[in-house]
């Protein structure tokens, strides 16, 4: 935590100690950021782990076992303490800044949904110690989940460990939740709220709606592995398939929880670099509600494999192209936003940029997913692999980035290096697309996912090695962000308050900001409070 | 329950109200969940339930939480701690109830790991004790803080605590129906 010290002017209050009973949204904040580089980190290890072992075929870098728990791992910590936390961190550092609040609605609940989510990735990675990690992937499909199949204690830290977690996701997200709708400054109306906010309050309704399933689920396991328990049991009735119903009602609006964050922070990024307000405002905020509507909608699209019947197939086909409509909106008004605008394509506007193009790529294979007879073709296959890491990565981090460059300012006054981020961004941006979309064409070709080794004879060989290399390149690219963490942190060039010609109002602030934010409660007339401010005679109009 | 909480302090414009608000619509998810998991397995243990489950008895124990709703209106209304006694007593007969049907099924040799029926019985009429639980401690708790720090307790912490009791309540009236008014059908 020592580096994250650094990143937050403390103030009057006491070092060391103090990031154990802070309550302020912004040091929370930081721990959630800092939580989630770490988690990054380590399931970025894993992810080299198991590119090492599937660079050659019939390698044997790592046992099986081993390959097991580190692909079960990577996913669960990429998802729910890595990138969930990212997102979480940000809006917790930024939300109440730009919605003009002096804190969140509740400061302590604050700390607790921190420290409860912090506990529930070490009660995961305790099972290591315990006698091995669980391995049956990051979604645990029963019967294999059950005891019967899987006898040891990983599963059970994932329990433990999941619904912990989850429990600490849930609070956070009542508390932003309520922070967005009762501590706006006077004038910030629903319809001048930033859009990260908008996108942040649709993500916390997301997952007071879908987090409860997988603790529901989650529940039932541990009935049935602790208790001798039947809900997955199919000797004696129970149904596997429960615990993929619950399990995607959960997972698939946790895309989304995933997602609109990042969304979001794309939102805020161009038309700051485009020098315009965002196109359709309006249109950016709505599709992002069909989008939540619709993510309750979908969940069975992961299941088209298990024998679902005609009515089911056609339904959940058709919700799922239908929620392509939403998010192709929001494509064309970012690229509206930046037609004609004045572009500056500073490092977070690269990330901006580069989250589009990826997104797109992800989105139209995810489409093709939602076509039944290729999904039975590709289901399980590294194509699936391919679509994920194009959402996830490709998507979120890539949004991540940009919002990591974009308010890192704000929150150390200090900049980052523009030369070291335009080298962070095109190494991330060549290696992922080295690294995934051979994933495609190896998938097409029949390679299942979470296979251990490959024969020679498969042809598999050329492909993977090609994914192995982007995967080292991937690699640098984050060396090449950690060090300009590191510099910036140490000695990167005063930032001001206002660096990029903003629009909203973090940075009417100082950066960092004063623990209650702001000398005075700010008021807004307008959808750019910051640029109203800063153009007297050229206000938006109200 | 929800119009009374529009009168003073207003749902919407209090922070702890809508937390409150949110919490139980996420506990509303989660129980909907195991109830799904009850309805999709009804016809496996249905034999079961209809043989062993005592739905007079439960009944009775029933109409006690049910009417604890009642007392906890009361209570709130007037901030009184009387009603809030009477509540916990309510809460805790019911739990007492549910404790003895266990005894008894237990007793028969049908638990959790017997078969599917006792697997769902116990998750979903447990995790239900479970919140019976906790709004007896939420109210042990306000029972205990308004008598030694009355002006500190502020209004809204009993209306917040009565909407939890409430929830609580409401979903027994979804598990009753469900697990022993499903017997009938």
């Amino acid at each position: 935590m020592s580096a994250v010290a650094l990143w937050v002017r403390r103030g009057e209050r006491a070092a060391g100690a103090g990031w154990l009973r802070t309550v302020d949204h912004k040091e929370i904040g930081v721990l959630y950021i800092g939580m989630g580089v770490a988690f990054f980190a380590i399931g970025g290890i894993e992810a080299l782990l198991l590119r090492a072992q599937l660079a050659f075929p019939q390698e044997s870098l790592v046992e099986p076992a081993v390959y097991d728990q580190a692909f079960t791992v990577h996913g669960v910590t990429m998802i729910l303490l890595a990138v969930v936390p990212l997102l979480v961190g940000f809006a917790n550092y930024v939300v109440p800044l730009m919605i003009g609040a002096p804190d969140v609605a509740y400061p302590r609940l604050n700390a607790l949904s921190f420290w409860l989510s912090l506990l529930g990735g070490l009660l995961l990675y305790f099972s290591f110690a315990a006698g091995g990690a669980p391995d049956t992937g990051w979604f645990s499909y029963a019967p294999l989940s059950e005891r019967a199949f899987t006898p040891g204690s990983g599963v059970d830290y994932y329990i433990l460990g999941l619904a912990v977690n989850g429990a600490g996701t849930i609070i956070g997200a009542i508390n932003l939740a309520v922070t967005i709708l009762l501590m706006r400054c006077p004038g910030m109306t629903v319809g001048r709220l930033p859009l990260f906010v908008w996108m942040t309050l649709i993500t916390t309704l997301l997952i007071i709606g879908a987090y409860p399933a997988l603790s529901a689920a989650l529940v039932m396991l541990l009935v049935d592995r602790q208790l001798g328990g039947h809900f997955f049991d199919p000797g004696t009735g129970g149904q596997p398939l429960l615990w993929q119903h619950l399990f995607w009602f959960f997972g698939h609006p946790e895309v989304y929880i995933m997602v609109l964050p990042a969304m979001g922070m794309v939102s805020e990024v161009i038309p700051v670099f485009s020098g315009k307000p965002i196109f359709g405002y309006r249109f950016v905020a709505a599709s992002s509600v069909a989008i939540a509507f619709l993510s309750f909608g979908v969940w069975a699209h992961h299941m088209f494999a298990v024998g679902l019947s005609g009515a089911e197939q056609v339904f959940f086909a058709a919700s799922s192209m239908l929620i392509a409509v939403p998010t192709g909106v929001k494509i064309f008004n970012w690229l509206a936003t930046m037609m004609g605008g004045r572009l500056r394509f500073a490092t977070p506007m690269l990330f901006a940029c580069g989250f589009i193009a990826m997104f797109v790529v992800g989105g139209l294979s995810g489409v093709s997913l939602a076509v039944v007879p290729i999904d039975w073709q590709v289901t399980d296959s590294y194509y699936v692999v391919a679509h994920l890491h194009y959402v996830l990565f490709g998507g979120t981090m890539l949004g991540v980035f940009a919002g990591a460059y974009y308010w890192f300012p704000k929150m150390t006054g200090r900049l980052l290096s523009e030369r070291l981020g335009h080298w962070h961004f095109w190494l991330t941006f060549v290696g992922l697309n080295l690294t995934f979309l051979p994933q495609h064409w190896l998938g097409a070709q029949g390679m299942p996912r979470r296979v251990f080794t490959y024969a020679a004879d498969t042809g598999w060989g050329p492909w993977n090695l090609v994914s192995s290399v982007g995967a080292a390149v991937l690699a640098a690219a984050m060396l090449v962000f950690a060090a300009n963490l590191l510099r910036g942190l140490r000695s990167g060039e005063p930032a001001g308050d206002d660096p990029w010609d903003g629009f909203t109002l973090e940075w009417s602030t100082t950066s960092p900001p004063p623990p209650a934010n702001f000398s005075r409660p700010p008021t807004v007339r307008g959808k750019r409070p910051l640029w109203d401010r800063k153009h007297p005679d050229a206000m938006d109009p109200g | 329950m929800i119009a009374r909480a529009t009168r003073t302090p207003a749902f919407a414009t209090d922070r702890t109200l809508l937390g409150v608000a949110m919490f139980i619509v996420s506990e509303s998810v989660f129980f909907l969940s195991i109830v799904v998991a009850y309805v999709a397995y009804r016809n496996a243990g249905l034999a079961e339930a209809r043989a062993h489950l005592d739905i007079g008895r439960t009944a009775l124990f029933s109409v006690l939480l049910f009417s604890s709703s009642w007392t906890m209106a009361r209570a709130n209304a007037g901030q009184d701690r009387r009603w809030l006694a009477a509540t916990a007593l309510l809460g805790a007969l019911f739990l007492l109830g549910q404790g003895s049907e266990y005894a008894r099924l237990l007793a028969s040799g049908i638990g959790p790991a017997s078969a599917l029926f006792g697997t769902t019985f116990f998750t979903l009429t447990g995790l239900h004790g479970v919140h019976v639980l906790a709004g007896l401690a939420a109210i042990a708790a306000l029972f205990a803080a308004s008598r030694r720090r009355p002006r500190a307790v502020r209004p809204v912490a009993w209306e917040a605590v009565a909407i939890y009791w409430h929830f609580v309540d409401a979903v027994w009236v979804v598990v009753f129906g469900a697990v022993y008014l499903g017997t009938l059908l």
